[in-house]
């Protein structure tokens, strides 16, 4: 399984989404500069986080109309894996791959540390590594990441369980308590905190692998049912 | 400053304009002398900006040489961008602290995140990528409407640009004392990571060679900034608003990987930031460097704005700018990179054999100067320097040991001071993750990065107690590089080199002055001594606002190297049954102390003594032990004494209590500021191996599972408190006081 991760003006974790895969996890991945991308040879996409175009206008806005997006949208639509975090969330949000909007975090401030977060749904081809309602730790860094989406969406969220991950102490006034969405085909997945930044021990968690070894356990799956 | 720049060289000379950019009479005839000629406009401006303090060091210099700035580790000292140090397998570290006091007095957001992007261009100028942000802030106490807008918001420049650029502000370091109420102190340190084949020098050398300018377009933001830096703050300095630059972090983003890939490439011939005096200073020293000349063509500088003149030019201070030199025929592959940034890079002149500074703008001459006189022959001043009188005072003084009627009461207090009060609504806003390399995040003595793809780590620290320093600068300056020492030894490391934010008021008066030789004097000593050479730094002059002085404040920015990571030291107490014990020996020492400014409000008396070979030695001695892997925990002791540090190696959310017994007078025992000591938890089974290890060190206590933290006195209770209680305390203290 080959990953890449696409790299914007201004993407500040794409580095340590690519380590996280090539070094800890042993997969192939590429950093892929935003213009040159073909990405037809890729079995799954990942937008880091960061500051694409240094989030002027608004977080992800300016990344979001850029040429590569379109490709994207249209692997989204064939099936295969996304996944945003933190400003590659923002980027899905201001695509339309996912549904609502970020606020500015209800503490007006940006915050950097760890939150519990609660696996919502844990039967999505992202999260089958983990346990029913387990309780994860990952850190989140973000300035907007207080998730609003309106009732009507919500409530169809909610009933069609795309709903992944939420915050069990709440820190940035998101609905819901929402960490991250997947939308409805189960393909694109959206989430502020960074399980990237939660690979080994040392640094505080390994939560974060679980997550990457669901995508991968679940595409060997699909490849050889595939076969 | 006039408006209009068409003044020729006798108007200058005769109407004194060069007084205006900070030239002293003595000065502008040396210029004259120099050029053999009136200086036009342009030129006096140029001398101006690169004979200030900020630029030439002019009054430090004959102070700075004492620092030890060589080692066997050492691969570049002071003089470039930023220090080098090798840490093997052909890695160096790459550091240097900078401040951007002025300029964060007068617009704290802009000041403090131009200062946090002008340190990480510093670093990776010479080719290194930066991986972590550290500061060392300074405000008056949080009383006033002013005080808080001023720390809110510098927090929030320096989180705003370190977030952006994706380098972890990894911790720091926030005092708060009345003498800085006008003049706040930022500081901002960076620290990276290169390969020694990859050590790129600010040098223009090989005549013919190409200079290019990389970057944001100037405008006419920062100018006379460097002059600004170097002048009182006084009631007026909000005039001076245009002279503070705005920062662009997403450019600075670009530019660092832009410049990275350059520096891999070998037709880079050095590599300069354009910091303070902007184009004129990254310019002129590149060229003084490598005994060369440069010419430039203003008229290829990219503009923000129309029709700047020269002056404006080479005088701006617009941010996230590079200066290259290119070898000849190759600019090519060098503009590709940046534009590949979407960033401008453009040839604007060249390298010369003839050692001038020779500028051109619409087809004429605007400016030639002999290079060297710009970075070479500023002026050097031998201050006169006088004891303070307030000082001789102080050391007629005895010690004397504060009133403390309920020692409960007065710990509480203590941790809610909010010099020694949890800084964690401050660095719960800095992005310390990003780079996936951050083992130990802020609010330990050391922050502690992993070094990728090897067993090694980085320790980090800045420290700075000033009011010691207010009381005897020599010995201040000593307890600033040991306190720096101790933590960096307390994470597991062994301590490699220092750079230093040296903040003093104004030079010209003699009693500043010899805060300053006294305080470098005291820090050389522990330099030396420590064995932690100086490798770069900075100094920031004139901090003193409508008269006022604040507390002398050379900041020690100090980077140690962890071996294993096995040597890996937490500052917290780690399990129940583990024995507490302390290293040192505790006097009753008060003067310059937290409990001294709580009980009787003031700072007075006598600094803490401080013995540089006890610190050595008991610095070894701890290092051995935990590479042995005889120590849970180490803390270093300071502000607030054994009582604070007690109650903040239990507060790591465990659960966990401690049963602590003393004897003597508690209050010396709680909170002298006595210094070299450490904290230390050991394992039970460990504990005559390590006695044997450590001298001076006597078991006191145990952690416990209580959640209870108690100390005894002889046989009686003296203090019983729930550790979840002080803990609230400490971390409410700040977000309180802000409300």
């Amino acid at each position: 399984m080959k990953f890449a991760v696409i790299v914007f003006p201004g993407s500040n974790c794409d580095r340590d989404m690519y380590y996280a895969l090539h070094d800890v996890l042993g997969m192939e991945a590429d950093l892929v500069w935003y213009e040159h991308s073909n990405l037809e040879n890729y079995d799954a996409i990942l937008l880091p986080g960061g500051f694409s175009y240094g989030d002027y206008l608004r977080s992800g806005a300016i990344a979001s109309a850029s040429g590569v997006m379109q490709q994207i949208k249209a692997h989204a639509e064939a099936g295969k894996p996304v996944l945003g975090v933190c400003n590659g969330f923002q980027i899905l949000l201001e695509a339309g791959l996912l549904p609502g909007a970020m606020l500015p975090n209800k503490t007006l401030s940006f915050m950097c540390h760890y939150e519990a977060l609660a696996v919502a749904n844990h039967e999505t081809s992202f999260t089958t590594g983990f346990d029913k309602g387990e309780i994860i730790h990952l850190p989140i860094a973000h300035g907007d990441g207080n998730y609003f989406v309106d009732d009507a969406t919500l409530s169809e969220l909610k009933k069609s369980n795309r709903i992944v991950f939420t915050y069990t102490n709440n820190p940035n006034g998101s609905a819901a308590d929402i960490a991250g969405i997947i939308n409805s085909q189960g393909n694109v997945l959206g989430m502020m905190p960074h399980p990237e930044r939660a690979v080994e021990k040392l640094l505080g968690s390994d939560d974060g692998i679980r997550l990457f070894q669901s995508m991968i356990e679940n595409w060997r799956v699909a490849y050889a049912a595939n076969l | 400053m006039p408006l209009t720049y068409n003044i020729s060289p006798e108007k200058v000379e005769q109407e004194k304009l060069y007084l205006g950019m900070g030239l002293s009479d003595e000065e502008y005839a040396k210029v004259k002398h120099i050029l053999q000629r009136r200086p036009n406009f342009t030129e006096t401006g140029i001398f101006s900006v690169m004979w200030s303090e900020h630029c030439s060091y002019k009054t430090s210099k004959p102070l700075l040489k004492k620092f030890p700035s060589h080692g066997p580790h050492v691969l570049q000292g002071p003089g470039e961008g930023a220090g080098v140090v090798d840490i093997g397998d052909g890695q160096a570290v790459v550091f240097k602290v900078e401040s951007h006091n002025h300029p964060s007095a007068v617009e704290p957001y802009q000041g403090a995140a131009t200062g946090v992007g002008g340190i990480i261009r510093d670093v990776f100028s010479m080719g290194a990528r930066p991986v972590a942000l550290m500061n060392s802030l300074r405000f008056g106490n949080l009383a006033t409407g002013r005080t808080k807008y001023l720390f809110q918001e510098v927090v929030h420049g320096i989180a705003g640009y370190g977030n952006c650029v994706g380098v972890p502000t990894v911790g720091g370091e926030v005092q708060f004392d009345d003498s800085y109420e006008e003049n706040p102190l930022v500081n901002a340190m960076c620290v990276g990571l290169i390969n020694h084949d990859d050590i790129q020098k600010g040098v223009a050398s090989g005549a013919g060679n190409t200079v290019i300018y990389a970057g944001a377009p100037t405008g006419r933001d920062g100018i006379h900034g460097a002059t600004f830096a170097s002048d009182d703050l006084s009631d007026e300095s909000d005039a001076d608003r245009p002279s503070v630059q705005v920062g662009d972090p997403f450019m600075e983003k670009l530019l660092i990987e832009a410049c990275l890939e350059v520096s891999h490439s070998d037709a880079l011939v050095g590599m300069q930031d354009m910091g303070a005096a902007g184009l004129t200073s990254s310019a002129s020293e590149m060229a003084s460097k490598a005994g060369t000349g440069i010419t430039m063509n203003l008229d290829f500088v990219p503009q923000r704005e129309q029709d700047m003149n020269a002056y404006e030019l080479m005088l701006s201070e617009s941010q996230e700018r590079m200066l290259l030199v290119v070898k000849q025929g190759r600019e090519q592959e060098i503009i590709n990179v940046f534009e590949k940034y979407g960033l401008q890079a453009v040839t604007v002149g060249e390298v010369t054999k003839e050692k001038s500074f020779l500028l051109k703008q619409h087809g004429e001459i605007v400016a030639n100067i002999p290079v060297d006189a710009l970075a070479e022959e500023a002026p050097v001043y031998q201050m006169p320097a006088k004891e303070a009188a307030y000082v001789k005072a102080f050391q007629q003084m005895e010690h004397a040991v504060p009133h403390v009627g309920d020692h409960t009461a007065m710990l509480k207090q203590l941790l809610q001071q909010p010099t020694i009060a949890s800084k964690e609504s401050v660095y719960d806003q800095y992005d310390s993750m990003v780079q996936t390399n951050t083992v130990v995040t802020p609010g330990s003595d050391s922050a502690v990065i992993r070094i990728k793809g090897t067993d090694k780590a980085l320790a980090i620290t800045t420290d700075c107690n000033s009011r010691y320093i207010y009381l005897d600068p020599k010995i201040g300056g000593r307890i600033a590089v040991a306190e720096a020492a101790r933590n960096i030894v307390s994470s597991g490391a062994r301590p490699l080199g220092l750079t230093d934010g040296l903040n003093f008021g104004n030079p010209t008066n003699p009693e500043v002055f010899w805060q300053m030789k006294q305080s470098v004097e005291g820090m050389s000593e522990a330099a030396c001594i420590l064995k932690t050479p100086v490798v770069s730094g900075n100094v920031s002059l004139y901090n003193q606002s409508n008269g006022r002085s604040i507390f002398p404040t050379p900041v020690v920015g100090m980077v140690g190297l962890i071996e294993s990571l096995d040597h890996l030291t937490p500052s917290f107490f780690q399990e129940p049954g583990d024995l507490i014990y302390l290293i040192g020996e505790t006097k009753a020492e008060f003067g310059g102390s937290e409990l001294q400014n709580v009980v009787e409000g003031v700072y007075e008396g006598k600094a803490p003594a401080s013995d540089l070979h006890v610190d050595a030695d008991r610095q070894e001695q701890l290092l051995a032990a935990i590479q042995e892997g005889l120590i849970r925990s180490a803390h270093d002791l300071a502000e607030g004494g054994l009582g604070v540090a007690l109650a903040e190696s239990i507060f790591n959310g465990k659960g966990l209590g401690l049963e602590a017994g003393i004897s003597g007078d508690p209050t010396v025992a709680l909170f002298s500021e006595s210094q070299s000591r450490f904290l230390v938890s050991v394992k039970p089974d460990q504990q005559r191996q390590f006695e044997a290890t450590v001298a001076d060190a006597s078991q006191f206590g145990s952690v416990t599972d209580s959640g209870k933290f108690v100390v005894r006195v002889d046989d009686g209770v003296l203090i019983e408190e729930d550790v979840q209680i002080l803990h609230d305390l400490w971390k409410g203290a700040i977000p309180c006081l802000l409300k």
